[in-house]
């Protein structure tokens, strides 16, 4: 594979760029592979980098029914943080930070991964005591935050309003190298990897059964053949629960689509990644000048992808009123992403009921984030059959209770 | 040059001039005119730069596609970036200032890009800028972030002085676009009987039907089309059950016939405080999306220079607004309707410099009319390049079918393209409408069997004339006819026979596709045709895409970001989709096009968010004792969408100092407490001791008339998610008390149980919250207040703890409860809303000699904490179940089962090694950071610091003089008097000693005295 850099370029240049090799190839599939791949999202993709980098496992084939990076990895506000409270989740979630610190470099890919810091607005008092606790855990758990006051967080981000009628800014959870990336190029930089390590991308290419051997996977039937493995891992996210109902196993997931929407691009007035959970919203401004804007989840289950809008109104509003200067700007385009939820808001990293088969899902509103510590928690698993990342994301926690709940700022005072 | 023709323009007033400015030169128009024909009626070509190369850019259409215009309009508070001239109704005074440019447009330092292009192709970001790491944030993304964005944010302090507003309407039948063939279809839906709403994004009816068809000179039922539309607008006019709107733009649509639309009231006649913007929401039971086609340019070298323009702009411009594109313009096209803006320059006297038509079949009926005319036709040709800087000067013409070999060159000051329309598919796609490839106009169409479709599975979007592939007027008008008349016969609306209208036909010879001009273009010259006008993406640009890899057409999209402009790709997308498929091979509907999402142009946040903002967003609750509190300059605190007192400061007194003085005096005397914010959930029914019994961990059904009893609320998962008191008011009514930010979710929740598992159960429910006051009464004095008012026997054995009686308590009809969450003699005492006020400044005067005052919620909270009750958010936090907390006691022995039980008896859950709660005690008296975590020793096996519990809540107790706390420790209650380290984020580490969490009065002689 020819490296990029910017030399490449000015070479490339001198041929009117007619010279560029393919960035992963498309091949057809062989007849099996030491391990399958379902779903070549972000996570599926680094799951397969890393079986080949750290365990040298490359006769991989990573199997997707549409087009690489098209499901929530194309559809997301490209949020990275890792200021969970959670111990378990502080740990996958700072892994991935930390690897997308050197992703580009690791990747020759530039994800454009951009720690130009994330702040949590505190809005109540309820928020400033959980948001405190948040920073204490994070000391504890290696992730560094800080609680900032109001005046720091003017500083920060001029154009918000701090003294909003409805929900002063109290403070802010702050987490300094949180940020953003180009969620395609994290998906792109991957598979160019993966494919120069000799594995397999197979688009257009829908799995349509699970083959087993006495309880244990042998392969998968799919639209272009049937393709044998010792090993299958499901990282389909909002589909997961189809792909386990093939292998005869349940997933404790629902399926819901997320809204997000951009403005028209203007010159940059924010760098930073805001987020304001009591009024539910979220934004920070792309390279490309567009404000990007999260929503919530609509309240019913569906696959449709589509956007709806009372979900939009509500963070537009909610954001209007946060950053009055919004006002005159305008929605270029919303869209909706299924996002695969869990009871507990956290995602299943797993072996399941069928031997040799593994699934990776449930990433909920917050997988972007999380790909390359999912990848690499997932690939050990996978290779070694135990992952410290992952195991207190087991399917077993759902039978015993033992939760990993992220959704604790819910809660609510008297 | 371009300019303002003698005569001509039926939308420009020539009586009305308006002054209005453009980069600070004063200019004029007429009233009538949009801000893009009096630029050009100015000779103003050059208007903006592109985003990416900062290249010269012009006006390209006439109407919401286009990509170049885009200015920033007005100042201050009312400045608004991105705004497109050709929907900017002119009017006077307008000022506008081009964007993406530094010093000035002429001259842009930015434009140094350009000169780079050749090393700056699709993508070449992902490729470079890679090392040293450090430079990513510190060097290349400050750079890449200061050429972002096109238009300057408006000022951080601005706001918007405009008001905007939402309207709800259902009809039978939307229809998008006033256009021939949507005005038919509202005709014919409105005849049938059915209730109609025509909306058109313009200010004008009509649509593109007087400019284009014969310069409309065509007819429908041989009345001329202009007069035609008047006709049918005055017979829509009679009906009442029709209403038209115009400058009101489709938005977007959404399943199950839900359409937003947005009307922009106010934008062509600004002033501070008017209605801006209308947003529609809509209920339709079907739509009818006739929103016309739009022209695609042709991608040859050269074609991004000011002066090159859609043949259908140069139409609208000379036909609307008596602007001529140029004085010698040039004409450009592969298919019949470019020749009609040759024949109206010549009619307006303007010199035609030729018609270049890529074509090399049969000419057909036009090409003869054009040799007639005199016009110079060059057949099979091709433009291969445009001379001039900053607009256009001339051309070079080479064969279309050739390499670009220059056989002449022809000078010109404009060129008008055309490269054949493709329908405006936005609304029919947004739910899910599919498209079919049309192999002889060479464009998408609606495939009409494949509509979006309703709950009740019937297709619910119906296509109409142009924007369903029905170029013609003649099919244009016969296909809106049809489609009103189809949608109401759906929804039962029949009417009486309707004849079809019958309009002008007209032989048109058949389009032949031009993806490239020339068609064996070397790379050099595609590196020179631009798709996507403002995103600078060129073909060689989506080539390289297909070279590399990116075979899917969203892959190719977000590599070059052809179609990611504020136009979203009106313009680019099928010529880009083309240039893909050619590249990789296969055919155009393989490749397939990208998803189009709503809303169809660029809507105003602020009319999303509507009349909803300032105090209007998420309105406060008030209890009836909230005028009292702001009186006393109380100091409050949000509590879900109320907002409680935190504390009631005299003075100067700081924050801290007042909640102690509020403790002190409730603990040694007596306070006043508005609980007016208190859930209070009315359950009543044969089976509301049934349904209680469920919901809490304690048993209900067992509880006396005239008895509270303490109660919790478990989540399935066996989470402690509510308390509360519940008092049975008799035998088949039950009065549960939530907690303040609880219990909208609460009652939620018991609904939920109710309506989807237990739904045969004689039980209901309401929440009665804002329908009473609650006072609570909180001290040794409290009885002695409450006896002064009179009218109620509330002795020790009368009223004894957790009981309550009704009565009139100083004439008014009061209800009392004799319970505590202080741990002092308290009684809560609820009456009707409106007596709220009236009982409160009762008890104030009654206890005047006692000192009596009110307190805030931080001073419940410590007292709360002294006494070591629980706070449902505090101790909780959606992973803590009761018996964590050491209330094993409130959860009933031998109950079959409640919510939360099977859950509860999960292997973690009955894990002796669970975090339980108990009292902390700093060392030293010091107050222990809330949130703080106590650690262990060592490493967990994920290298983060072992932890082994953590401060839940954290307060100075005035009554106690030190701190205290309450906390989750592991197998605390079993090690009492243990010492642990709290590590702080300042730097400190506490240390604290296991305690009980009872700290005041742990015989409970007070409350109970």
């Amino acid at each position: 594979m020819k490296r990029y850099s910017a030399f490449a370029i000015v070479r490339e240049a001198a041929r009117h760029h007619l010279g560029w090799q393919r960035a992963w190839t498309s091949p057809e599939p062989r007849a099996s592979y030491d391990v399958v791949i379902v779903g070549a999202g972000g996570h599926g993709l680094a799951t397969a980098y890393y079986l080949g980098k750290n365990f040298g496992i490359t006769n991989v084939a990573i199997l997707e029914k549409g087009w690489l990076g098209g499901g929530n990895t194309g559809r997301n506000t490209t949020i990275i943080r890792s200021n969970y409270l959670q111990d378990p989740s502080a740990a996958i979630y700072e892994k991935a930070r930390s690897l997308y610190e050197t992703l580009s470099q690791d990747l020759n890919y530039n994800v454009m991964f951009s720690p130009r810091g994330v702040m949590m607005l505190a809005q109540t008092h309820h928020e400033v005591r959980g948001y405190e606790r948040t920073a204490h855990a994070n000391a504890l758990q290696g992730v560094e935050t800080e609680f900032i006051s109001p005046s720091r967080v003017k500083e920060l981000v001029p154009i918000i309003r701090l003294d909003g009628p409805r929900y002063p800014v109290l403070g802010a959870l702050w987490q300094p190298r949180g940020g953003t990336a180009r969620h395609d190029a994290v998906a792109w930089g991957y598979a160019r990897a993966c494919s120069d390590m000799g594995m397999h991308i197979i688009q257009q290419c829908e799995v349509t059964g699970i083959r087993s051997e006495a309880g244990r996977v042998s392969g998968v039937e799919t639209s272009k053949g049937a393709i044998g493995c010792n090993r299958l891992g499901l990282v389909a996210s909002g589909h997961s629960g189809v792909l386990a109902e093939m292998a005869g196993f349940r997933l404790p997931l629902e399926s819901v689509a997320l809204q997000a929407l951009v403005s028209e691009p203007i010159k940059p007035i924010m760098d930073v990644v805001v987020m304001a959970n009591t009024v539910h919203g979220y934004m920070s401004q792309s390279d490309k000048g567009e404000m990007v804007i999260g929503g919530g989840a609509d309240g019913f289950n569906n696959y449709t992808q589509r956007g709806s809008f009372h979900h939009i109104e509500e963070t537009v509003r909610a954001l209007v009123e946060t950053f009055p200067m919004l006002s005159r700007l305008k929605m270029l385009r919303q869209w909706g992403g299924i996002v695969d939820m869990t009871g507990d808001r956290s995602p299943i990293l797993s072996k399941t009921p069928l031997d040799g088969c593994f699934v990776n899902c449930g990433w909920g509103t917050g997988g972007f984030k999380a790909i390359p510590g999912s990848g690499w928690g997932m690939a050990e698993l996978m290779a070694k059959g135990h992952s410290p990342l992952t195991e207190a994301f087991s399917l077993a926690r759902f039978r015993e209770g033992r939760f990993v709940d992220e959704s604790v700022a819910a809660g609510v005072a008297h | 040059m371009s300019t303002r023709l003698k005569s001509g323009g039926r939308r420009i007033d020539r009586s009305r001039p308006v002054t209005f400015s453009f980069d600070g030169a004063r200019l004029r128009g007429y009233r009538g005119d949009t801000l893009a024909s009096a630029l050009l009626a100015n000779d103003r070509m050059l208007v903006g730069r592109s985003f990416k190369y900062h290249r010269p850019r012009g006006i390209v259409a006439s109407g919401s596609e286009e990509p170049n215009a885009l200015v920033g309009l007005e100042e201050g508070d009312l400045f608004e970036p991105n705004q497109r001239a050709t929907t900017t109704e002119l009017y006077d005074g307008l000022t506008a200032r081009s964007q993406n440019r530094w010093p000035s447009l002429s001259m842009d330092f930015g434009a140094v890009t350009s000169r780079l292009s050749r090393v700056l192709p699709a993508g070449f970001y992902y490729k470079t800028f890679l090392r040293p790491r450090s430079f990513w944030k510190h060097v290349y993304e400050p750079l890449i972030r200061r050429s972002a964005g096109l238009g300057y944010a408006p000022n951080p302090e601005a706001r918007d002085p405009d008001r905007y507003e939402h309207f709800y309407l259902h009809v039978d039948v939307l229809i998008v676009g006033g256009g021939i063939a949507g005005i038919q279809s509202a005709l014919a839906a409105g005849r049938a009987g059915a209730r109609v709403l025509l909306i058109e994004q313009s200010a004008h009816w009509g649509g593109r039907s007087p400019a284009d068809h014969s310069g409309g000179k065509q007819s429908v039922n041989n009345i001329p089309v202009d007069k035609y539309v008047d006709e049918c607008l005055a017979e829509l006019g009679t009906m009442p059950h029709v209403q038209c709107r115009t400058r009101t733009m489709g938005a977007g649509v959404y399943d199950h016939g839900y359409v937003l639309a947005y009307e922009r009231v106010g934008d062509h006649l600004p002033g501070e405080g008017a209605l801006r913007h209308r947003l529609w929401k809509i209920r339709t039971g079907r739509i009818i999306t006739a929103t016309g086609a739009i022209e695609r340019p042709i991608a040859f070298p050269g074609n991004d220079l000011p002066g090159v323009m859609l043949a259908s702009a140069a139409r609208d411009y000379l036909i609307d607004f008596g602007v001529s594109m140029g004085k010698h313009p040039l004409v450009l096209a592969n298919n019949d309707s470019a020749y009609e803006t040759a024949f109206l320059l010549q009619d307006q006297g303007v010199d035609v410099a030729a018609i270049v038509d890529a074509r090399t079949g049969d000419a057909g009926g036009v090409a003869q009319e054009a040799v007639e005319r005199g016009l110079r036709v060059i057949r099979g040709g091709g433009v291969s390049s445009v001379k001039g800087r900053r607009r256009v000067e001339g051309v070079t013409i080479c064969d279309q079918r050739g390499a670009g070999t220059a056989l002449e060159e022809i000078s010109c000051d404009a060129i008008a393209m055309s490269g054949g329309w493709s329908p405006a598919v936005h609304l029919w796609s947004h739910s899910g409408g599919k498209l079919t490839w049309d192999a002889r106009q060479f464009c998408f169409r609606p495939d009409v069997d494949n509509s979006a479709r309703g709950a009740d599975g019937a297709p619910y979007v119906i296509a109409a004339g142009a924007a369903s592939g029905e170029m013609t007027l003649a099919a244009a008008v016969k296909d809106g006819h049809a489609a009103g008349l189809r949608a109401a016969a759906e929804l039962g609306y029949n009417g009486a026979a309707q004849s079809e209208p019958v309009a002008t036909r007209v032989e048109e010879a058949a389009i032949e596709p031009v993806w490239i001009m020339p068609s064996q273009a070397p790379v050099t010259l595609r590196e020179k045709a631009f798709l996507d006008f403002q995103n600078d993406v060129k073909v060689s640009d989506v080539e390289l895409a297909a070279r590399e890899g990116f075979e899917s057409v969203e892959h190719a999209k977000r590599y070059t970001t052809l179609g990611m402009a504020t136009d979203q790709g009106k313009l680019s997308n099928i010529n880009g989709i083309a240039i893909l498929s050619d590249a990789l091979g296969r055919p155009i509907p393989q490749t397939g096009t990208t998803t189009f999402r709503p809303p169809y142009t660029p809507i105003s946040f602020g009319s999303i968010a509507g009349s909803q903002t300032g105090p209007r967003f998420l309105p406060i609750r008030r209890t009836p004792i909230q005028d009292w509190h702001e009186e006393q300059g109380a100091y409050f605190e949000p509590v879900g969408h109320w907002r409680r007192p935190y504390c009631y400061p005299r003075g100067d007194e700081s924050h801290s100092d007042a909640v102690a003085r509020e403790i002190l005096q409730t603990r040694n005397h007596v306070g006043l407490l508005d609980a007016s914010t208190l859930g209070k959930i009315v359950v009543k029914g044969p089976d509301a001791g049934r349904l209680l019994d469920m919901l809490y961990t304690g048993r209900m059904s067992t509880l006396k008339p005239g008895r509270c009893r303490y109660g919790l609320m478990c989540s399935e998962n066996g989470f402690l998610m509510d308390d509360g008191v519940v008092a049975r008011l008799d035998e088949e009514t039950f009065l549960c008390h939530t907690t303040t930010g609880g219990a909208d979710h609460i009652h939620a929740h018991m609904e939920d149980w109710l309506q989807t598992e237990w739904w045969d159960w004689k039980v209901y429910t309401a929440n009665l919250t804002e329908q009473f006051a609650q006072i609570a009464v909180v001290g040794p004095k409290s009885r002695e207040v409450l006896e002064r008012l009179g009218g109620m026997n509330l002795g020790r054995d009368a009223l004894p703890f957790m009981g309550w009686c009704e009565g009139m308590l100083a004439g008014i009809s009061a209800r009392i409860f004799r319970i505590s969450f202080s741990g002092e003699l308290s009684y809560e005492i609820a009456v009707a809303a409106d007596q709220g006020i009236e009982l409160w400044e009762k008890f104030l005067a009654a206890g005047q000699d006692f000192g009596i005052s009110p307190y805030g919620t931080e001073a419940l909270h410590v007292m709360r904490a002294e006494k070591g009750f629980i706070m449902i958010g505090d101790e909780t936090d959606g992973t803590v179940i009761p018996q964590d907390l050491g209330l094993d006691w409130a959860i009933a022995k031998g109950k079959d089962d409640y919510i939360g039980k099977r859950a509860q008896m999960r292997s973690h859950m009955i894990d002796p090694d669970r975090w339980k709660l108990v009292g902390l005690e700093t060392v030293d008296g010091s107050v222990l950071p809330e949130g703080a975590y106590a650690v262990a020793s060592g490493k967990t096996s994920i290298g983060q610091r072992a932890t082994q519990g953590r401060v839940t809540s954290s307060y100075h107790s005035p009554t106690l003089g030190r701190g205290i706390a309450m906390g989750l420790v592991l197998r605390g209650p079993e090690r009492m008097g243990d010492e642990l380290e709290f590590p702080g984020t300042d730097g400190q580490v506490y240390k604290a000693r296991l305690v009980s969490p009872v700290f005041y009065n742990p015989e409970g002689t007070k409350q109970d005295a």
